[in-house]
């Protein structure tokens, strides 16, 4: 409401400042930062089906990117942040059928997600590599 | 649930509002289902998808072409492309309305969102169908 009086700076309910970091709370936290990390790398993705539709000096341009360090850094980091949001993702079902909620559980839930996540990142690039070589 | 609240007077929603209880933004549940279902299909798609990335990584151009031109694995990307586009359309719409609190930008950063969604649905749907149906 545009036309509404000034309203009164009431105290606001504590925020993240506030609360000593919790290993679940930044769980969550990451689980939204990969979210939107994946977002903008979706682009990486369409970047390599568009050069593979385009050209071939396109495409190598796109291999040449890819293959560097910094490129080949981006891509372990983006494959970890896929699957870390993918087993945060699970989590979520889990929660969503009303189980998962109790203290140990909790705890628990989010540490295996991030061991799978770390585990699973480390075997894909392996196993990735070894198809490559 | 009563006609009559407790507090006396008459409630504000109307029945017909509260049997479609569709709530303020008039979609209801929409965007919580569907996110759920389209993370559902991601994660079965990203087996098929991170499969299929493995066998292409750091092939050639022809091969690439090759294995993109394949029906299965044109439509997995396909899917894929559909169902991720989806799921990240409404997950930084649910950002940005967290901690976007300036109405005009607020909007303008979810028209954003639509269309930076729908271009990279279209482009890599536009891409994967020039290889398949070989232009």
């Amino acid at each position: 409401m545009a036309d509404s009086p000034q309203r009164i700076d009431r105290p606001l309910s504590p925020h993240l400042q506030i609360y000593r970091p919790l290993f679940t709370m930044m769980m969550s936290i990451v689980h939204r930062i990969t979210g939107v990390g994946l977002y903008f790398g979706t682009a990486i993705l369409v970047w390599w089906l568009l050069a593979a539709a385009t050209s071939p000096s396109a495409f190598e341009a796109f291999r040449s990117v890819a293959g560097s360090p910094i490129g080949l850094i981006v891509l372990f980091g983006y494959t970890w942040a896929l699957l870390h949001h993918a087993f945060g993702g699970v989590r979520h079902f889990i929660w969503d059928f009303i189980h998962g909620f109790g203290p140990q559980e909790r705890v628990l839930l989010a540490k295996a997600s991030l061991a799978a996540s770390v585990a699973l990142t480390v075997i894909l690039w392996v196993v990735g590599l070894a198809v490559k070589g | 649930m009563s006609n009559t609240p407790s507090s006396g007077h008459a409630p504000m929603r109307t029945p017909l509002g509260r049997v479609r209880g569709l709530g303020s933004a008039r979609s209801g549940t929409d965007h919580f289902f569907q996110q759920r279902v389209t993370g559902l299909a991601n994660l079965i798609l990203m087996i098929a998808f991170i499969g299929i990335v493995i066998c292409l990584a750091g092939s050639s151009y022809a091969a690439t072409r090759a294995t993109l031109g394949n029906p299965f694995v044109a439509v997995v990307i396909l899917l894929t492309l559909l169902s991720v586009t989806t799921h990240m359309r409404i997950g930084m719409q649910v950002v940005i309305e967290d901690y976007i609190h300036t109405e005009a930008l607020k909007v303008l950063l979810i028209v954003a969102n639509t269309f930076f969604s729908i271009a990279i649905a279209l482009a890599g749907a536009f891409a994967v169908l020039k290889i398949s149906l070989g232009g």
